[in-house]
């Protein structure tokens, strides 16, 4: 889902899920505490902990009671399988329709994107 | 430790000037909260009343359910530092660290000690004698070193340069987090610590406009671009804050949750949704353009 809203602690939920994503952070790996992360960015530790929680219940991190916050095996699954889902509608649809605002007609795009699965066959 | 803080109906005047007019709040405590207003708003003296500097005029103030006005086991507890940082012709700075130890049984000497190297404050110096950032910083040591279950800077570190203001909002969060406690900010750099306070408090010609948590505040005002009508039509029976124009582009700012339904409409509409950081906000609800502002205020 879109959203334009940045309060901080989306923010920072946002990092620990791109270093999700590019296996930064792996599965069942502790991540920085709350207030290591409060210290580090210099905010309030109850706006990072807000975005732990806001993790937690995407099922991005869990909790270890009394030892802190874990990333959850199958959170970089499921990230993907979310960003895949908006890799058309937040990524080509924009280009297509940026595209047609400059006059390039979709075969050009689609030449263009067929000379690089080329490159990937090659 | 956390004291909770409870203030009603408060009221304070300077012969015919009314400071405080009707102020009311509880802080739960353990919290760090931010206080912002203009100039003259009543900030300085709102804390002056909470760390018992001045009697209410009216209304009460209560720190932990105790009245705080000539109460020692309450002022014991809290510890308010002012605009000027330590500016009492105390003697030299080791004097000034001398009283405040003796003054509150949390004072934390070698933290003290600490924090006076951090910031270069020389030892033996006259207070009197230090430049206005010494002194500030100086205020800022007092403050932090007495870990009283209230603490209170009233933009004492505004004197301060912006490095040892950093590292001073760095020695804040740290130390919150190793002994957590109530501390209270005012503030008119609001862009440069917003993010330090978990709740905000905003007054405005000695009234209380807003008591949030800092997060929610954020996600409250929306800024909506894009043309002129679609804009137009889409703020009608929003409270709309404040206006830009660009041509025939026209940015509104918006207050108020925005619901999902809402947002997809604007972007239906080609309309761009945007943030507005906490500091524009604030300007906007302090805005001297309201129905009530009296006849001089209008500009």
């Amino acid at each position: 889902m879109f959203d334009d809203r940045s309060p901080i602690y989306r923010q920072i939920a946002d990092k620990i899920k791109t270093d999700v994503l590019n296996g930064v952070l792996a599965g069942d790996e502790q991540v920085m505490s709350t207030n290591q992360y409060a210290a580090f960015y210099r905010i309030n530790p109850a706006t990072a902990a807000k975005a732990f929680q806001q993790l937690v219940d995407e099922g991005v991190l869990y909790k270890k009671r009394g030892i802190g916050m874990f990333v959850s095996p199958a959170a970089r699954d499921l990230l993907r399988e979310q960003r895949r889902k908006r890799f058309f509608t937040d990524v080509v649809d924009p280009m297509v329709a940026e595209a047609h605002a400059i006059g390039i007609p979709v075969t050009e795009i689609i030449e263009r994107i067929g000379g690089h699965a080329r490159e990937e066959r090659a | 430790m956390s004291l909770q803080v409870e203030v009603s109906d408060l009221r304070l005047t300077y012969g015919e000037t009314v400071a405080l007019d009707g102020v009311g709040f509880t802080l739960t405590g353990g919290k760090i909260y931010g206080l912002l207003g203009r100039n003259g708003s009543g900030k300085t003296s709102l804390l002056s009343v909470l760390g018992a500097f001045r009697r209410p005029g009216a209304g009460s103030v209560r720190i932990g359910g105790r009245p705080v006005f000539e109460n020692a086991a309450v002022t014991r507890q809290t510890c308010l530092i002012r605009e000027a940082g330590e500016a009492s012709a105390i003697g030299t700075v080791n004097d000034a660290l001398y009283f405040a130890e003796a003054l509150r049984s949390t004072w934390d000497a070698a933290y003290a000690e600490r924090l006076l190297d951090a910031f270069q404050i020389p030892r033996r110096k006259n207070v009197a004698a230090l430049s206005l950032g010494k002194r500030s910083a100086l205020g800022v040591v007092l403050g932090l070193a007495s870990r009283a279950p209230v603490t209170m800077f009233d933009e004492s570190y505004l004197g301060m340069d912006a490095p040892s203001r950093y590292a001073f909002y760095e020695e804040l969060l740290a130390d919150f987090m190793a002994h957590p406690r109530t501390v209270i900010m005012s503030t008119h750099l609001i862009e440069e610590v917003s993010s330090l306070f978990e709740e905000i408090l905003i007054i405005d010609r000695g009234r209380l406009v807003l008591h949030e948590q800092s997060e929610a505040l954020r996600g409250r005002g929306v800024s909506v671009t894009g043309p002129e009508e679609e804009v137009g039509r889409f703020v009608a029976g929003l409270t709309v804050l404040g206006d830009k124009r660009l041509g025939r582009t026209r940015s509104a700012m918006v207050y108020g949750e925005l619901g999902e339904e809402r947002r997809g409409k604007a972007l239906a509409a080609g309309l761009e949704l945007g943030p507005i950081a906490i500091q524009d906000l604030f300007v906007h609800l302090t805005a001297r353009k309201t129905p009530d502002a009296g006849p001089g205020e209008r500009s």
